[in-house]
């Protein structure tokens, strides 16, 4: 998937070095995303090799439960992915390793593949479009931020930054960092101010300064912290004031180093602020990401984009078949 | 913390104790239980595996049959072997007797180093030690920025030469800067993977550097089964002396600190557990054990208490306690004493019984709320605060504008505040206090 399909509400033409860039990192970027996410399933495939060279085996199924188990993906889903594997593959007659992982590979794409194409684009298509990005302390929120931004000004739109989170000391200063590499607007007051008020600002600056898509940073905090939480939907509320029907995106930024408790933080992040899409970050380590497998199943939050990197270029548009085939298959992922 | 796999131990031992006796089967129910217990928990699958075997082992064996009380028994077994598999006894840090004594502080990016190296700083002053903070993280944007806004906070003297220097300069001479200034060298590096070889050889070549009396990987207390690849990379390319467990405020259960442990063999230092500096504290895997099997966490409250308040102020507390003599000004003074230790829902995390109890849990601690009530006791007049029941309608309005609060506010504190003090007049007596069920605080 190409950056520009990622978007909901981007100008028809794009501009011409965005779509050479584009060309490139075809080529050039999905082998380094390959390359990362093969890292993160070599060790899960190195298991299946050693596992499911002696056939179907007693022992086999429970050994595939434990490498669901090490991907993170959780015991519930695990259970239901297994017991999903183990139907198909008696209705198909499959009998070789590499079947079984096919197979294993499809049931977890279904299972991550929205149910309707629309709903893993990111929408930008308001005028000003407000992208609210939220999670937990250090998974990734103001990288992610200047990431995207980077993205959406190649893409033609002018991004602005609203650097809320105020109470992490320095946050202000990595945000706008980010912004001057991008070289996009920011928005900021000092260190302990009112987020609502940074964000209430940063609304009517982008509306006199005709920016058209506005990225607001909130401080990491945990889902457990309930005033933070109150805060944060306050936050989302000064937002849908002056904006009827924004944020028109709130992304839940994922740490693919997080285990079950990622769950538990999508629940409660959607209550408070109604998430509409993850960032699942740092895949380019040797943690699997499974618990957004997890996420998808039982909250029914589309997975939107990982983070494979730590340079400008390293976000991409989450591809559930990608994702999966990569997890569990050595062949190169369709389309590339 | 942990509250879900201890709710869940507790209900695997709930059941255990209706029985008389254990079968073979119901110890293999506990152990299933126990087995995915320990999975939604985080600890890495291998880990798990050989925990429940040694529980089994010795769960089977004559101890837990010839018991009386075999529920109990299996209790006890499962608390020992959650402590032999997260080592026993304190894990101090190493100090030099030639400072200053080195810190280096480690690990993934995200996972708190920075916001560790500062209260681990707060934590040694506290102890009478000189830390000096050294900002040698140059590549995560603005990370410099912070270390030396957290050092302000601290009030310790922070080395910090730029982002253009090289790490590895950075903390030989930042060494050499607190010969000077302190006697603790805290290092605080950049976040890195532990895949990552350029950066791992660069974290090497500071090791070599400075030679650090101990090397702190922090890890995050919600990590999952991945926590075991790191945390041995990080064993294996640098050779850390110990973990620190961070954001453990959350609900993750945590097994990342079982594994971590079990993987490693090194011992767990400190735990991290809130958003302000003092939220820190030295890791004891004995009582983690026990607050994993809901039996709270007495022993680090009363440690606590007793560095946060002196005894003198606790001396004079628990008199106006006894006395019952209750005015505002009091109150406040024991609100302060109370914030001093820590947030509130940290100190509610650390009481016996909590994890268990439903109703507590669920019960918010507003320190909002907190705020709101000290700003309306500021906005009383000495008079008011002494003689409570002079305030009259007028002065109500007064301290609600005052305090930016609502009448109702007011109202609601000041009949709050003579129900505590009707409270306080019928426990009058040597037990009698408001903190009097707060080890320390004079209680039984």
């Amino acid at each position: 998937m190409d950056w520009h399909e990622a978007f909901k509400g981007l100008s028809s033409d794009l501009p011409a070095a965005a779509a050479e860039h584009e060309d490139e990192e075809r080529r050039g970027l999905f082998g380094r995303l390959r390359e990362n996410l093969g890292k993160a399933g070599g060790a899960l495939r190195e298991h299946f090799r050693t596992i499911l060279f002696d056939g179907i085996t007693d022992d086999l199924w429970e050994q595939i439960e434990e490498a669901l188990i090490f991907a993170d993906v959780g015991v519930e889903a695990t259970v239901r992915i297994v017991e999903q594997l183990e139907r198909e593959a008696s209705e198909q007659h499959l009998t070789s390793r590499d079947e079984l992982l096919g197979c294993l590979a499809g049931i977890v794409a279904r299972l991550l593949q929205p149910d309707d194409p629309d709903e893993r684009l990111i929408d930008v298509s308001g005028e000003p479009a407000v992208i609210l990005v939220v999670g937990v302390n250090g998974t990734g929120k103001t990288t992610t931020i200047g990431k995207l931004a980077f993205r959406l000004a190649e893409l033609g739109k002018t991004p602005l930054m609203v650097a809320a989170d105020t109470f992490r000391a320095a946050a202000v200063e990595q945000l706008s960092e980010w912004a001057s590499r991008v070289g996009c607007e920011i928005v900021r007051q000092a260190p302990g101010s009112d987020p609502a008020a940074v964000v209430y600002d940063g609304i009517a600056a982008a509306r006199s300064r005709g920016a058209g898509v506005v990225i607001v940073d909130t401080a990491g905090r945990l889902h457990t912290q309930v005033n933070l939480m109150n805060e944060l939907a306050k936050v989302r509320r000064v937002i849908g004031k002056q904006i009827p029907g924004a944020p028109h995106e709130t992304l839940l930024v994922i740490d693919a180093t997080t285990g079950q408790n990622g769950l538990r933080q999508a629940q409660v992040f959607a209550e408070a602020v109604a998430v509409t899409g993850v960032v699942l970050t740092k895949l380019d380590g040797s943690a699997k990401g499974g618990i957004v497998i997890a996420i998808r199943e039982e909250l029914g939050i589309p997975i939107k984009l990982i983070g494979v990197g730590e340079r400008l270029e390293d976000l991409r548009p989450f591809d559930p078949d990608e994702f999966a085939r990569a997890l569990f298959l050595d062949e190169t992922p369709a389309g590339s | 913390m942990f509250d879900s796999l201890s709710e869940r131990l507790q209900g695997v031992f709930g059941e255990l104790r209706g029985h008389g006796k254990l079968s073979e089967a119901d110890v293999d129910k506990a152990m299933r239980e126990i087995r995915l217990a320990l999975l939604e928990a985080d600890v890495n699958f291998k880990v798990v595996r050989q925990f429940v075997n040694h529980v089994k082992e010795r769960a089977l064996g004559a101890e837990v049959m010839e018991s009386l009380t075999p529920a109990q028994q299996v209790v006890k077994i499962v608390n020992e072997e959650l402590i032999a598999l997260m080592g026993s006894g304190d894990s101090r840090l190493a100090f030099s007797g030639r400072p200053p004594t080195v810190i280096l502080v480690a690990g993934l990016q995200g996972s708190g180093k920075t916001t560790t190296c500062a209260k681990l700083a707060r934590f040694l002053q506290k102890d009478g030690k000189r830390p000096v903070l050294i900002a040698a993280d140059v590549y995560r944007p603005a990370a410099i920025d912070q270390l030396v806004t957290l050092a302000e906070r601290v009030g310790a003297p922070v080395y910090a030469p730029g982002a253009h220097v090289d790490p590895v300069d950075i903390a030989t001479d930042g060494v050499a800067f607190a010969r000077e200034k302190g006697d603790v060298a805290i290092i605080d590096t950049a976040g890195r993977l532990h895949v990552d070889d350029e950066l791992m050889e660069e974290l090497v070549r500071i090791r070599k550097a400075v030679k650090p009396h101990n090397i702190l990987l922090v890890i995050d207390a919600m990590t999952g089964q991945d926590a075991v690849n790191a945390a041995e990379q990080f064993k294996q390319r640098v050779d850390i002396d110990g973990v620190v467990l961070t954001k453990l405020d959350g609900d993750a259960r945590g097994g990342a600190a079982l594994s971590v442990r079990a993987v490693t063999g090194k011992p767990i230092k400190f735990s991290s557990t809130g958003e302000k500096l003092d939220d820190f504290d030295a890791f004891h895997p004995d009582r983690m054990a026990s607050r994993i099997l809901g039996m709270g966490d007495v022993l680090t409250l009363i440690e606590k208490a007793q560095t946060d308040i002196s005894d003198k102020e606790a001396a004079r507390l628990e008199e106006r306690l006894r006395r019952a003599d209750f005015t505002f000004e009091d109150f406040l003074d024991q609100l302060k004493q109370v914030r001093k230790m820590g947030s509130l829902s940290s100190i509610v995390g650390l009481l016996p019984g909590v994890p268990g109890m439903k109703e507590l849990k669920n019960a918010q601690i507003d320190e909002r709320q907190m705020d709101r009530i000290e700003a309306i006791v500021f906005s009383m007049t000495p008079e008011e605060r002494r003689h409570p029941d002079v305030i009259d309608g007028s002065r109500r309005q007064r301290i609600a504008r005052g305090s930016g609060t609502q009448v109702a506010d007011v109202n609601r504190l000041l009949k709050q505040f003579r129900e505590m003090k009707k409270m306080l007049k019928q426990m009058a007596g040597p037990k009698g206090g408001l903190l009097g069920k707060l080890p320390g605080f004079g209680g039984p």
